[in-house]
């Protein structure tokens, strides 16, 4: 097939909007932030496997594990929307619909991060109730 | 430069599957996975934020036998997620690239991310 327009032409308009290394950057950091935080909330899980309400409450009220958690919270739900972007954009081809699912995708994981931070906040409330036998 | 006779991309009915390919779609589809993970710890923490009896009903769910295989699979799938993307960070210093490093990367990976889901559960089991 022989093209009539030049390659410059092709490419033109499809290229960097220079925003593309801190994409990439962040996916970086938010990962090699993530590997402590995965283990120190795997390492939570597994003590709390079979815990009561109350047990629960006092681990995730303890200011260094809801201060971890929060942490894990943030970094994992920007990492999963920088990594559910780029699927998208491999996959949805069609604009109107790629802007859709894109638009979509943010707002449900903002959603349940700020959800979860939330019950965080609201966990340590129950845990200094009941240390001041509230 | 020439547009037309570059290289394209794999062809996947084309390509026989190989270990390093079928790890790259792995490390994609855990990904996506644990996103929709992400509601089961979003579903946990906020049902213990809401109190002793939402919580009691959270952990029936979740303990349940579909709870139980859902969270051993999710399990492998941040084990798999993890070690894998600590291989491509490693990558990303522009080492191990050589095809022998990467194909014996790719099997520590796949040992690590079954082992330590077997060990997770069985430290965690009741």
């Amino acid at each position: 097939m022989k093209l009539l327009r030049s390659p410059l032409s092709l490419v033109r308009g499809l290229g960097s909007a220079k925003d593309g290394y801190e994409h990439w950057w962040m996916q970086r950091v938010t990962a090699v932030a993530m590997v402590p935080l995965v283990v120190w909330l795997l390492i939570g899980l597994i003590g709390l496997s079979g815990a009561s309400h109350a047990e629960v409450v006092q681990w995730v009220g303890h200011p260094f594990n809801s201060g971890m958690m929060v942490l894990f919270l943030l970094a994992m739900f920007y990492h999963a929307a920088l990594g559910l972007q780029v699927v998208i954009e491999d996959y949805v081809h069609d604009e109107p619909v790629k802007l859709a699912s894109l638009l979509g995708m943010k707002f449900v994981l903002a959603l349940l991060a700020v959800i979860a931070v939330v019950a965080v906040l609201r966990i340590t409330l129950f845990a200094v109730m009941s240390d001041f036998g509230g | 430069m020439s547009t037309v006779n570059r290289p394209l991309s794999p062809h996947l009915q084309v390509y026989k599957p190989q270990l390093t390919s079928m790890m790259s779609i792995t490390h994609r589809a855990t990904g996506v996975a644990l996103t929709v993970g992400t509601l089961l710890l979003v579903y946990w923490l906020s049902a213990a934020a809401m109190g002793p009896a939402a919580y009691a009903d959270a952990a029936r769910v979740l303990s349940s036998k579909l709870g139980q295989l859902i969270l051993f699979v999710w399990t492998w799938a941040l084990f798999y997620h993890l070690c894998n993307g600590i291989r491509h960070l490693y990558w990303d210093m522009g080492r191990g690239l050589d095809l022998e490093s990467v194909y014996r990367s790719g099997k520590i990976t796949l040992g690590a991310s079954v082992g330590l889901t077997l060990v997770t559960w069985i430290i965690a089991a009741p």
